[in-house]
């Protein structure tokens, strides 16, 4: 069985970092990649009545974009530099959804971007990155 | 955008041309005037008293309604109490699904429709007139009203529209026409029709004007008087920006506070509750005995009944039908689950908040009773209970919490206001959506309608509170009729998806995901 690597992606620029060293590690490793985007969603937001009826509208709206803008330019550019992979795209709190993932795929680590915003937010919530490397289940790369 | 920031300059401008008080004064009246004359009729329709008694046929027949379902669902808010509250914490969603409109969401929703000034001002109405035992009626058509929401939820949910594009619409108008056709009912359009009608009328009423009032007693309460339509200009500018302008992150800052308003006022009222620990027995006491007897209240026990029932269907919109426009957005394979998740609305809204409400206006004595006797005291036309500063309304409710807290009587300004508008949010587009089944869905229909319904915000909130609070009432109440006709025809319909689903969740067919 071969090994997989999960890359945490999004639309930053330390994410194409991530992208280029993950497709090195899973070139020399000759593992799977699995190219996975978390849509950031909290099934107990707040919505407007107005928002709740085009709520699937705007769903399906927000996965073809992510579909088209996102994950088909990342299987392109992994494509180009000869790397086998498959994405995954799902809705959820970031981090613990990649974790999710990781266990339902049995992926054996992880490599995510350090997103460049040293927001007060972040230094309040702590990051994705942040976050991940002290949930998840498999060793965790982070790519600055 | 432009428009935006023209609306507000345009009031400001207009406030100081004619803000000299006796001309203002005069526009109040003049509102006042014409609107208690032009709407007269309708109300006296509505709320006229069984031949020879004082008792409206309208509350007998909401009573009636809820006492039908609880029946026929064989008291399902009981029996499925615990599996909404699993519902709703989301251990039956598809994790699949995620994205989607949750069981949560919906209910949260639809409930900064429903908290608001019914739970404040409402209560604080039925109190003063009604006396202490209007909480007991209050909290019994509260624990009824949760079949009648369960009711019109899951029809709501089973017959929306769902269109290409994926949005959704659903309500009564949509049961009524769809449901009734498919059980070969005729008359179903029919009824469609005069629910949306009575619907416009809702959201222009208790879904506006009464908030626009209340809003307005609750600023001069803490600002100190002056005219009511510069406050409904006011009002009317920002909903205009929400509504029409589109400006979406003032509806999205209210529905985050709003929740947590509610949360804060919950708080609040059952500290000054146990501050006042040693009347919890008292209260209750007089709770009881004014369910019964009536302490002297005029009218007896049977307009402390009147009382709690009016203002309980009033603040929890049961039977109304509203709560079906609000819920049939939520994402499931089983219309009754949102049945099951939107049941716990009434009970949140009138048998929690409602009665800590009335708990804390009877526990601080702002009810004054004869020492001797022990019956209350009323005011010089007989008509309400005399209160301690001869306040009503939401004045009342804020002079008990303030009583205790000084301070709480500007978060409860702020809370009111935030309450109010996001009521009128959620019901302008119920509003909207009888307005554009009546006339179809089109930009130029639903603009009018927008700007009708702010229109209606300044009415309100230069008119008084008496001739507002009758048609906000009348309104809702004609709403509740046709829907209750709608939900007799319909209810074998929930009682087989019941049937069906409950039998699949004890075989284990339907499990929990996580």
């Amino acid at each position: 069985m071969t090994r997989k690597i999960i890359l945490g992606y999004d639309d930053s620029e330390s994410a194409k970092s991530a992208l280029v060293f993950a497709s090195n590690l899973a070139k020399s490793e000759d593992a799977e990649l699995v190219v996975a985007h978390v849509l950031e969603w909290s099934p107990y937001s707040f919505l407007t009545p107005d928002e709740l009826a085009e709520r699937h509208k705007r769903r399906k709206e927000e996965l073809n974009r992510a579909e088209t803008a996102l994950l088909a330019p990342a299987m392109e550019e992994l494509a180009r530099r000869g790397v086998q992979a498959s994405t995954v795209l799902r809705y959820g709190h970031i981090a613990e959804t990649i974790c999710d993932i990781i266990e339902e795929i049995g992926a054996s680590q992880v490599v995510i971007g350090r997103t460049g915003h040293s927001s007060i937010s972040s230094r309040l919530f702590g990051s994705v990155a942040g976050t991940l490397a002290q949930a998840s289940p498999v060793p965790v790369t982070i790519v600055p | 955008m432009k428009n935006l920031i023209k609306a507000p300059v345009v009031a400001v401008t207009f406030l100081s041309v004619i803000a000299s008080p006796a001309m203002a004064q005069s526009i109040d009246d003049r509102v006042n005037q014409l609107f208690a004359s032009s709407t007269g009729w309708f109300v006296n329709l509505i709320f006229s008293p069984f031949p020879g008694t004082s008792f409206p046929w309208i509350v007998a027949w909401l009573v009636i309604a809820a006492v039908v379902f609880t029946v026929y669902f064989g008291l399902i808010q009981f029996r499925a109490f615990p599996h909404s509250i699993a519902l709703v914490r989301g251990d039956y969603s598809d994790p699949n699904d995620a994205g989607e409109v949750s069981h949560f969401q919906a209910l949260a929703t639809a409930l900064s429709g429903t908290v608001g000034l019914g739970n404040i001002a409402g209560v604080a109405v039925a109190v003063s007139i009604g006396g202490p035992g209007a909480t007991f009626w209050m909290i019994l058509a509260g624990l009824m009203g949760m079949a009648s929401k369960f009711t019109e939820c899951t029809l709501g949910v089973k017959y929306r529209n769902e269109y290409e594009d994926g949005t959704v619409s659903g309500g009564p108008m949509y049961y009524l026409t769809k449901g009734f056709e498919e059980r070969g009912i005729p008359a179903g359009r029919i009824l469609a029709v005069l629910f949306s009608v009575f619907c416009i009328l809702g959201a222009l009423g208790g879904g506006n004007m009464f908030q626009a009032n209340q809003a307005h007693a609750q600023i001069t309460n803490v600002l100190g008087d002056y005219p009511g339509w510069i406050t409904g200009v006011l009002f009317a500018a920002i909903v205009f920006a929400v509504i029409v302008g589109g400006l979406k992150s003032i509806a999205r800052v209210t529905e985050k506070v709003v929740p947590f308003m509610g949360i804060l006022y919950v708080l609040t009222a059952l500290v000054i509750i146990l501050m006042n620990a040693d009347k919890i027995g008292w209260a209750f006491g007089q709770i009881f005995a004014g369910a019964f007897t009536g302490l002297g209240v005029a009218g007896g026990f049977v307009g402390a009944l009147i009382q709690g029932f009016k203002r309980a269907a009033f603040s929890n919109e049961a039977g109304v039908g509203s709560a079906a426009i609000a819920h049939s957005a939520v994402r499931t394979k089983e219309p009754i689950t949102e049945g099951f998740v939107s049941l716990l609305e009434p009970f949140i809204d009138t048998v929690v908040i409602c009665t800590m409400t009335a708990l804390v206006i009877i526990i601080t004595g702002q009810l004054m009773s004869d020492p001797d006797t022990g019956l209350y005291l009323l005011n010089e036309g007989g008509t309400a209970i005399q209160t301690v500063d001869g306040n009503s309304g939401v004045a009342l409710t804020s002079a008990a919490f303030s009583s205790a807290f000084g301070w709480f009587k500007y978060i409860l300004a702020i809370a009111v206001i935030l309450f109010a508008f996001s009521t009128m949010i959620s019901w302008s587009y119920y509003g909207l959506k009888a307005w554009t089944f009546l006339f179809g869905e089109g930009k130029t229909t639903e603009i009018i309608f927008k700007v009708i319904f702010c229109v209606f915000v300044v009415i309100g909130a230069a008119a008084n509170l008496g001739p507002v609070i009758d048609f906000s009432d009348a309104a809702i109440f004609a709403m509740a009729v046709v829907n209750i006709v709608g939900l007799y025809f319909l209810m074998p319909i929930v009682k087989a998806e019941m049937h069906s689903y409950l039998s699949r969740l004890s075989s284990g067919e339907i499990r929990k995901y996580s």
